[in-house]
């Protein structure tokens, strides 16, 4: 379907090294997070953190005052899919645990996420984990210069929906670059044909949210937490991805 | 950050309101209520009653919608 108002947005070869930098700083801080996440650390002093090193990197976190956001980032514990607001909530051993961090650097957004692990977690939970991992490979797999967009979020569907996990279809990822969200959305579900083609120059955020249960969420009263309807756990990786004339480059790495 | 996704479905123009705001139909009946959106009204596209529209819906509203195109 054609729209007037569907503007993708194509950076520059030097845009894309500025939002490398962006990604990078989203890199380190979830590196740090793992090194700082330990049974008894509350979200907020986590959040804190994040809010810290993203600043003492001359970069600023982004998702803070987003819409409203009142953090600089996303923690979302088990049930918990994504948005959770980070405070008193205490981090216990056998939680999975998502971080979401964005920053913006020289005007430019980077936006990455993981699911920790802490200390020893139930075979069931590392196994969805480790599945969430290998939806957004094989996603980012995809995006390639020529391809339909719908590839990628085909093959992120195929590979959960294969080993029995429920892809979240309320969410998706999106373009980025000057703003967090741009055109176009990226879904973690859908046909192979559907959505624009991928061009060298665009630079989307790959995330998938993947169920243990069923793929249905609802928002907390808070008005920013989404949980799975059914209780049962929730992981989600994303990276900030480049389509390149060379392939998928992932910006938001060391 | 995720982004809640938008619903995007197609309608009929039935009535033009005040303040460029419409009531469409959409191809499943139901009636919403409708604004432009600001690019459309940026290069002055006009709509009139019997225009076939495509408009973006909010999951957690599904009585508005903003018009997003128009179709010739």
């Amino acid at each position: 379907m054609s729209k007037l108002t569907e503007v993708i947005t194509y950076k520059t070869k030097e845009e894309i090294e500025v939002m490398r930098s962006a990604g990078r700083i989203v890199a380190e801080t979830l590196d740090m997070v793992s090194k700082a996440l330990r049974p008894g650390i509350t979200t907020g002093e986590l959040d804190e953190l994040v809010e810290d090193f993203i600043r003492s990197h001359d970069a600023e976190p982004a998702f803070k005052n987003y819409h409203g956001y009142p953090a600089s980032a996303c923690i979302s514990i088990n049930e918990e899919v994504v948005h959770g607001i980070p405070g008193k909530r205490v981090v216990q051993e056998g939680d999975i645990v998502s971080v979401d961090v964005g920053s913006i650097y020289e005007g430019y957004y980077g936006d990455g996420a993981r699911t920790f692990g802490i200390g020893e977690i139930s075979e069931e939970k590392a196994r969805l984990m480790e599945y969430t991992e290998k939806c957004l490979a094989a996603g980012i797999d995809m995006a390639r210069n020529g391809n339909k967009l719908g590839q990628i979020s085909a093959a992120v569907q195929q590979m959960a929906e294969s080993h029995g996990y429920g892809v979240v279809r309320q969410l998706v990822g999106h373009g980025i670059g000057r703003k967090m969200h741009e055109e176009p959305q990226v879904p973690n579900f859908g046909s192979e044909q559907d959505g624009p083609m991928l061009r060298s120059g665009m630079v989307i955020a790959i995330e998938p949210m993947i169920n243990m249960g069923t793929y249905d969420v609802k928002t907390m009263p808070d008005g920013w937490t989404f949980v799975t309807t059914d209780g049962l756990p929730s992981a989600h990786f994303e990276h900030t991805v480049a389509i390149t004339d060379n392939g998928p480059d992932i910006l938001t790495t060391l | 950050m995720a982004k809640e996704e938008t619903i995007q479905v197609e309608g009929k123009v039935v009535e033009t309101l005040p303040n460029a705001m419409f009531r469409v139909e959409l191809d499943n009946g139901h009636i919403v209520l409708a604004h432009i959106s600001g690019k459309m009204r940026m290069h002055f596209i006009k709509i009139l009653p019997g225009d076939k529209v495509t408009l973006e819906l909010s999951p957690y509203d599904l009585t508005r919608g903003r018009i997003t195109y128009r179709y010739k």
